[in-house]
């Protein structure tokens, strides 16, 4: 099996695994890293979005051979970035999250929107976050949220 | 953890046990450390049996922190919160410092009314209100007795605030200073429980305990745990419900790096073929390369198309009566002109939880552990049990934190469970997670049955409904479980008539019939059960005679409802007030919907703001008003009722339904099934609570039956049309 040099979270992290595994599975079970979630394997509901050099991106489908040099950010080191904190922050302020099984996805989702398009309207939103399943459907909430955190954001 | 005590250690310890950290701190740290009370006592010097175990439902610890069990599954309806929340107010506890933990399968976290360990029926608040509250007043009493002693004085010369006693003379000790001289005295059989006006959490909105940990990615899921040497082992399943294995090539599989086990294992219907190996993505792999030759002669194929077929003739055939008052007649006596004839279609539903069905199990020979998101953890371990040869106590059962549910993780069957059992009796000593994949979630059953309902209503001079003859077809969900024995009267399963059969309605000649035909595809509770098609129904057709009536739709189900429906009637009356300032002045190319119905004691109604926007419903805002009696965390009602009204919008989705071809089941994953995403849900949702000190009850539930009638109910006034087959593939 070959082995593969990945950058995540700033960190250098090496696995050893079969080329075919998405990165998800690297993250999960290689990694331990298991913020990141598994929901359908066929990126239909964004569970297991990082951002694989600063874009939003579905792990589940991304063949670690693929990755290459590109640097990944996960749920366990969006925190670090006053971005993604401020993002976080107004999730617990807003109390968004009920199961919270899909909420790293979302969380991820919205900050690499809000990177993008610091004021979003409602259909910026939409689009944004137009293909993550949040099941207990907190999306008002979620739309709540990133509102709050655009205004946080300077 | 908790569990490392066995079932016995807990149940003979009585229903209430409230006890507290040594002084040391030693014991403390082994609760936390999850080792033994052998070792404790070892370490410690302190005998067993004076030391008391980790309590069933309040640990003080000498840091402060009070840690309080949750007696259910915690899967997002936010009992982890509101649970503690009563239980620390009626103790004073600093709330600042309550941990919640999930309690592990036991006697004593049976539910109060229901008899087992479970979450259902909306029940958890409503069930354990009564049973949380006096546990927090008993060890407030117990810390009060404590600090008397130590003062000299009688317990009604202190009082508690914060988690501090406070005496004469500007004395104070800390809980957990007090902690272990109030382990030892004795529970008090009887407490006075807090008047509405001494309560300082409940009632209030308060966040929950577990958002942080759900924002950063260090919660924990069942799928998350992560054991040495565990193994992931997946299970190909039969293309048709029940079917068995003739025989299976599984060289190809074997040869994948990483593959450990190929075998074939019982399922609750048929058998299947289990793959495990170190990690999950070499197991599906190896999967998808089994080849297996199934026998399918002997199983029945369920055909969507066939069984409405079937459905609709058998709706025109006499069923099993649940309900006839009245003059049976006097439907036959109402002119044509004034009779609604309406046929509804509702197909079957997957749950589809965002965290994939999981179970992880390791078998020792004489004892098994499980680590599962059950909403029946009694039902779950007896079934462990029963694979494995083992009695129920030798199976130490921890309650993981789950990634949703809606009544898919409380299977009477246990098939999941069950599954996991039969893989890990062959892998004894090992731990192995049996993991669901999306597509055997959404192909592998369980789904709410299909209904049809046919109902003929003849209007009276008044515009009212005169007489009413309802016939619901669908298959029971609860016949031939334990259920049964409560749930099925004179061949009617009352979960499938709730909703109607028990109306709040006045109509004076009703008639309500079922059939339960048997199918070959097992059904399952789906979040609000009946109601999901009963409250569908009943509001679209009170709509239809409203708009009929020329009525205004509030206006005309007040004047229909019982006098005796309170929370109907208010919960009117709240909707009328809350949603005047836009339900009469909408935007061109918008329209009002509005339904109520009342479910699992609640009552709920909703108005809705709808237009259509890429020949979609898009719902600019809807407005719920709630009776649920006291609003434990009014914050976590409106969370339940702000999404749960999303949730509901499953039914409509134009991909929001499960069918059969062939036996075969046609959707696979979220691109041939799909559940609302945010451009499907409301915009927005404001909740409004009719403010009660009635008892509570659940709010889990209740949003889904109204969103889904209210919706299409405003549809009908932009397009004129009436919706009666779901999922609504096209307006």
């Amino acid at each position: 099996m070959p082995t593969y040099q990945l950058n995540i979270n700033g960190e250098r992290r090496e696995v050893t695994v079969d080329s075919s595994t998405p990165l998800l599975w690297v993250l999960r079970e290689d990694l331990k890293m298991t913020g990141t979630k598994f929901g359908c394997g066929i990126s239909a509901c964004g569970a297991c979005t990082v951002h694989l050099a600063g874009i939003a991106t579905r792990s589940c489908i991304v063949p670690i051979s693929h990755v290459g040099d590109r640097p990944i950010v996960t749920i366990e080191g969006i925190g670090q970035d006053a971005v993604g904190r401020a993002v976080q922050d107004a999730w617990v302020e807003k109390d968004v999250v009920q199961c919270g099984y899909c909420q790293s996805g979302q969380i991820m989702a919205a900050v690499a929107l809000l990177k993008h398009t610091p004021k979003p309207t409602e259909k910026n939103i939409e689009e944004s976050m137009g293909g993550n399943i949040c099941r207990c459907a907190t999306y008002p909430r979620i739309r709540e949220a990133i509102k709050s955190a655009a205004a946080q954001i300077k | 953890m908790l569990a490392r005590f066995t079932q016995q250690q807990f149940d003979r310890r009585g229903f209430l046990r409230v006890s507290f950290a040594a002084a040391s701190g030693l014991f403390v740290s082994l609760y936390l450390n999850g080792s033994s009370i052998e070792a404790m006592a070892q370490e410690g010097g302190q005998p067993p049996a004076k030391v008391y175990p980790p309590d069933a439902f309040v640990n003080i610890r000498p840091d402060g922190k009070i840690v309080i069990q949750v007696n259910r599954l915690e899967f997002g309806q936010g009992v982890q919160t509101s649970l503690p929340m009563l239980l620390a107010d009626e103790m004073d506890a600093d709330w600042s410092n309550v941990i919640a933990e999930l309690a592990p399968a036991a006697d004593i976290y049976k539910d109060p009314m229901f008899g087992i360990q479970m979450v259902g029926g909306s029940g958890s608040i409503a069930h354990s209100y009564q049973q949380y509250r006096e546990l927090g007043a008993k060890t407030r009493a117990m810390l009060l007795a404590a600090a008397a002693e130590r003062w000299s004085i009688t317990p009604d010369k202190a009082r508690t605030e914060n988690s501090v006693v406070y005496g004469p003379d500007g004395k104070s000790a800390t809980y957990a200073q007090l902690a272990s001289d109030a382990a030892r005295k004795p529970v008090p059989a009887t407490v006075r429980l807090k008047n509405p006006t001494e309560l300082r959490l409940v009632g209030k909105k308060t966040k929950r305990l577990d958002s942080r940990p759900k924002c950063d990615g260090s919660m924990k899921f069942g799928l998350d745990l992560d054991l040495p040497g565990m193994k992931v082992a997946v299970v190909a399943h039969p293309p048709v419900f029940g079917a068995r294995v003739k025989s299976v090539a599984d060289n190809e599989a074997r040869a994948i790096e990483g593959v450990r086990d190929v075998f074939e294992i019982p399922l609750a219907k048929g058998t299947g073929v289990a793959v495990v190996a170190d990690k999950f993505w070499p197991a599906k792999q190896a999967r998808s390369r089994l080849k297996i030759d199934w026998d399918l002669a002997a199983v029945e194929k369920a055909d969507s198309s066939e069984l409405w077929t079937k459905y609709r003739q058998l709706a025109r055939t006499p069923g099993n009566v649940a309900l006839t008052q009245g003059d049976a007649k006097a439907l036959d006596q109402v002119a044509a002109p004034n009779k609604i004839v309406a046929e509804y279609e509702f197909p079957f539903l997957p749950h589809a939880p965002m965290e994939p069905l999981n179970t992880t199990i390791r078998f020792d020979g004489d004892r098994a552990e499980v680590w599962a998101g059950s909403q029946f953890q009694t039902v779950d371990q007896i079934a462990v049990a029963e694979v494995l040869g083992l009695k129920p106590d030798q199976v130490i059962f921890h309650t993981e934190m789950a990634g949703g549910g809606f009544g898919r993780r409380a299977v009477g069957d246990s098939h999941i469970q069950r599954e996991a059992a039969a893989i890990a009796k062959r892998l004894r000593g090992t731990p192995v997670k049996l993991v669901w994949s999306r597509e055997d979630d959404v192909q592998g059953g369980y789904y709410r049955p299909m209904h049809l309902h046919r109902v003929e209503v003849g209007i009276g001079p008044d515009g009212l409904p005169l007489a009413w003859r309802h016939m619901i077809v669908g298959q029971s969900i609860t016949a031939g479980t334990a259920f049964e024995n409560f749930t099925v009267k004179n061949g009617v399963d009352s979960t499938m008539t709730e909703g109607v059969a028990d109306t709040h309605y006045k109509i004076p000649n009703f008639h309500v019939a079922v059939h339960h035909p048997k199918v070959n595809v097992p059904v399952l509770w789906w979040r609000s059960v009946g109601h999901t098609h009963t409250a569908f129904v009943m509001e679209t057709l009170i709509d239809e005679l409203a708009t009929r009536a020329k009525a205004d739709p509030i206006a005309y189900r007040r004047k229909l409802l019982k006098p005796e429906a309170k929370k109907l009637h208010s919960v009117l009356d709240l909707l009328e007030k809350a949603s005047a300032s836009w339900r009469n002045s909408l935007p061109r190319g918008h329209a009002l919907g509005v339904s109520s119905h009342e479910s699992f004691g609640t009552g709920v109604a909703c108005a809705v703001d709808v237009s259509i926007e890429n020949k979609r419903p898009k719902i600019h805002r809807a407005t719920i008003a709630v009776d649920c009696g006291l609003a434990v965390n009014p914050l976590s009602v409106e969370s339940q009722f702000q999404a749960g009204v999303g949730f509901g919008m499953s039914q409509l989705m134009a991909k929001g339904a499960i069918t059969l071809k062939n036996g075969v089941v046609e959707q696979r994953n979220f691109d041939g099934y799909v559940p609302p995403y945010i451009i499907d849900a409301p915009m927005a949702v404001d909740v409004h609570i009719v403010p009660s000190t009635e008892a509570p009850t659940g709010c889990g539930e209740p949003p889904v039956p109204v969103i889904s009638p209210a919706v299409v109910n405003a549809l009908a006034r932009l397009t004129g049309k009436r919706y009666r087959t779901l999922p609504l593939v096209s307006i």
